[in-house]
């Protein structure tokens, strides 16, 4: 069943990362030593047969957009289909930044106009995941849906999610934003399925009369007259866009086994862009242990349980315990890095160290800083 | 189209049998190298460099993995409205009933003189797929422009006692060359030509058209550059300085690749000037696990080592599972090698399997009884999609091809300098 795709990258997720999404929209984070965040979702989408997706941001999207310069590596840029990053924008009434994920597809509503596929995919940019979206539009084309709500059954962290309450035919009965109290496991993981007709018809009724949220205002605020169904997500989800922490696990995730198998091993691949880099040299002083190393870096100390992206350059005797380090580190001789976020270009010069609490309370060092 | 001013032509279509039996399924150019580059990424990506966006690349043996690696150009930024990269394979000419093969290295061009004709340059740049380096054609243009020449032709400064193995260029004091003596007994010059020339293209298609009658199997260093330089035209010698390696022999190419580990290496891929691109589609993180032991080695994306490694290439997608130990070895793309195997100075082509506790390059050195001019210097070469079974032990200069069963190694064994050649099933 042919759909059109949404992505959506507006934000920052409010602070919740400090300095990580002070110059960058989380969906730009990057993610296990090569990818960012947003060739997830991108590569799903063109992995499930989606040619034409948009994604939708506002905040800082510099970066967003130097990562999607090219359409090309996730196989969109085509005649048929392609890219389209669409952003807030000025005309002769005025202009406003997007008030919410309804208003900001509101605002750009000629995109769905332009379309003539009957579904569209609506997911977030920041969760990390393999999906098959086909087999989600198949659910909602066989529920009769109105709209499909993709969830996954967590144990913890549920409060940071909208949580939904279910029949046992999967139909929505309730649905909790970031509830104090869970009543449920199955926390919404940020895709839809609706109809693209349906989609605007909703948002023409609901956008001018200042209802702005998809959750709130379509989900919750329509779930009586709509069918809304629930569709389980069964493999690997997890969000950098929750916290810091947050963050820091899905990295770390990415030095499991099983996860890795589900990413890299397992077609179909996820797609980035390519960054041409030469293979990771691991020089006579180098001891590497349960890590994961991007190309292009340069290895003469010791790292252990670590994710070190590309072109990383760790001097003699330097030690990475524990940390993330982004692309373009060079870690001086005899420093200790454990416990960490280095962001990209960090300087860490001879001897120093960084050295924070735990995965929970990881320190984070800002782009381009300089440890001295 | 739009004209050029130079146009490239890569001669991509030569097997390099000295290669053996990495060659056997694949042209030279599309022969890996450094782990995640084919031999053809460092012209192509020299061109791009350079800002020669008009390659035609003259394919004849085995060209299907080297069409597949070309692709439409994406990688080098070569798939261009005007310009870009285009195959040229041998084919039926109109008015023909016959094909013909490419004859020589001229004689390839000949046949692809439309394809020059439609980009009306005023310069060709002809080079071959076969040799590692970085060089900026855009200044041996220059010097061929300043030097009006009708040909300029790239040399390295070899060795005196060493000149003898090459094409050599005698020069007079502003290397204008008077004379080319291919390997020379007793060389009068170490100006050893690289196998790069700039022609200005009118004088060329001159020379080949000419030539044609007389050799259907024009060569450039045989036919072209002794016609022009009989005929007096203005030939010029352009010093090149800087790595260059032809990796035509199984040691050459184990040993330039070696050269890529050095601390300080003398050919540098790590850094962001003059980057060299090739085709990888999978861009995937890179695991060395707990108890591994990885040293003085590069290791490419995607590849999971849990074993021992030591100077060693482990390309992407290679498993070294627990209790292996890699040393002085190439081991390329998606190849597996099993708990407790022992690899020493072995060159392991793509989507190999080596079963557990197999051990390969052990023994004596004794040169290959079948091929004893190319594998001769204690490197055991193993084909592409070959298996080697459980627990078998595989000698020196040994050759490995295809799913072998054990019943192909008599006592569990392959001794020094023996070949065995079994069907290919593709995995």
């Amino acid at each position: 069943m042919r759909a059109v795709g949404i992505i959506l990258a507006g934000g920052n997720n409010e602070g919740r990362l400090g300095t990580l999404t002070q110059k960058r929209a989380a969906a730009a984070l990057p993610v296990g030593s090569c990818y960012r965040a947003i060739d997830f979702a991108l590569s799903n989408m063109s992995n499930s047969g989606i040619s034409k997706v948009a994604v939708l941001t506002q905040y800082n999207s510099r970066s967003l957009r130097d990562h999607l310069s090219s359409s090309k590596w996730w196989d969109f840029g085509r005649k048929q289909g392609g890219l389209f990053v669409l952003t807030p924008y000025t005309t002769n009434e005025g202009s406003s930044w997007f008030r919410g994920t309804a208003d900001a597809i509101y605002q750009n509503m000629s995109y769905l106009y332009n379309s003539n596929e009957p579904y569209v995919v609506i997911a977030s940019g920041d969760a990390v995941y393999k999906g098959d979206f086909r087999k989600v539009i198949a659910y909602h084309v066989e529920k009769g849906a109105d709209i499909t709500v993709v969830y996954k059954n967590m144990e913890n962290n549920l409060s940071s999610f909208g949580i939904l309450e279910m029949d046992e035919d999967h139909r929505l009965t309730g649905f909790e934003e970031k509830p104090e109290h869970p009543r449920a496991h199955a926390a919404s993981i940020g895709i839809y399925v609706i109809g693209r007709q349906l989609l605007i018809d909703l948002l023409q009724k609901m956008v001018p009369n200042g209802k702005y949220s998809l959750v709130k205002d379509i989900i919750i605020g329509m779930r009586d007259e709509l069918k809304i169904y629930g569709y389980e997500c069964t493999g690997y989800w997890s969000t950098v866009g929750r916290g810091i922490d947050a963050y820091f696990a899905t990295n770390m995730d990415f030095l499991k086994k099983e996860v890795r198998d589900e990413f890299i091993n397992q077609w179909p691949y996820i797609a980035t862009k390519p960054k041409d880099e030469p293979p990771a040299k691991y020089n006579a002083g180098a001891s590497v242990s349960d890590s994961i190393i991007g190309s292009g870096s340069i290895i003469n100390g010791t790292i252990n349980h670590s994710v070190v992206f590309r072109k990383v350059y760790i001097s003699e005797d330097a030690v990475a315990e524990n940390s993330i380090l982004m692309e373009g580190c060079r870690i001086g001789k005899g420093c200790v890095i454990r416990n960490a976020i280095l962001d990209k270009y960090v300087k860490v010069l001879d001897g120093k160290s960084v050295i924070g609490e735990s995965s929970q309370n990881p320190v984070v060092i800002e782009k381009e800083a300089t440890i001295d | 189209m739009r004209r050029k001013e130079m146009v490239a032509m890569l001669l991509a279509g030569g097997q390099g049998s000295r290669l053996g039996i990495l060659t056997r399924n694949i042209a030279k150019p599309a022969v890996t190298f450094g782990g995640e580059y084919r031999i053809i990424d460092f012209p192509l990506s020299n061109c791009i460099n350079s800002g020669v966006d008009t390659v035609g690349v003259l394919t004849q043996y085995q060209p299907l993995r080297l069409n597949q690696h070309i692709g439409i150009g994406i990688p080098w930024d070569l798939d261009k409205k005007n310009g870009g990269v285009t195959i040229l394979a041998p084919h039926v000419k109109g008015g023909g009933e016959e094909g013909e093969w490419f004859m020589g290295t001229a004689n390839a061009i000949y046949q692809n003189m439309d394809f020059m004709d439609s980009y009306n340059p005023e310069y060709v740049l002809i080079l071959s797929g076969d040799h590692i380096y970085k060089m900026d054609y855009a200044q041996m243009l220059d010097f061929h422009k300043k030097k009006n020449a009708a040909a300029t032709i790239a040399v390295l400064e070899v060795p005196m006692e060493e000149a003898s193995r090459f094409g050599i260029m005698n020069t007079e004091g502003d290397d204008r060359i008077y004379e080319f003596e291919e390997k020379p007994k007793e060389p009068k010059s170490n100006l050893a030509s690289m196998g790069i020339y700039i022609f200005t293209w009118s004088r060329l298609k001159e020379a080949l058209v000419e030539d044609s009658k007389i050799h259907p199997d024009s060569d450039f260093g045989k036919h072209i550059i002794p016609r022009m330089l009989e005929e007096g035209q203005s030939l010029y010698a352009y010093r090149f300085h800087g790595y260059w390696k032809d990796v035509g022999t199984i040691e050459s190419y184990w040993q330039a690749n070696m050269d890529l580990i050095k601390p300080l290496p003398e050919f540098n891929l790590y850094e962001d000037f003059w980057k060299i691109y090739t085709n990888n589609d999978r861009q995937n993180p890179q695991y060395t696990a707990p108890g591994a032991v990885v040293k003085e080695s590069l290791a490419c994306e995607g590849s999971e080592i849990y074993g021992t490694v030591k100077h060693s290439i482990i390309g992407p997608g290679v498993v070294v599972k627990k209790g292996a130990v890699i040393e002085d070895s190439i081991i390329m793309a998606d190849t597996a090698i099993e708990e407790d195997v022992k690899i020493y100075r072995t060159i392991i082509d793509e989507n190999c399997a080596i079963g557990a506790g197999a051990s390969i390059g052990v023994g004596e050195d004794i040169p290959n009884e079948t091929k004893p001019k190319i594998y001769n210097t204690g490197i055991t070469v193993i084909g592409t999609h070959s298996v080697v079974p459980a627990g078998v032990s595989v000698g020196k200069n040994c050759v490995i091809y295809g799913k072998t069963e054990i019943e192909d190694y008599p006592d569990g064994r392959l001794e020094s300098g023996k070949t065995v050649m079994r069907e290919v099933f593709e995995r």
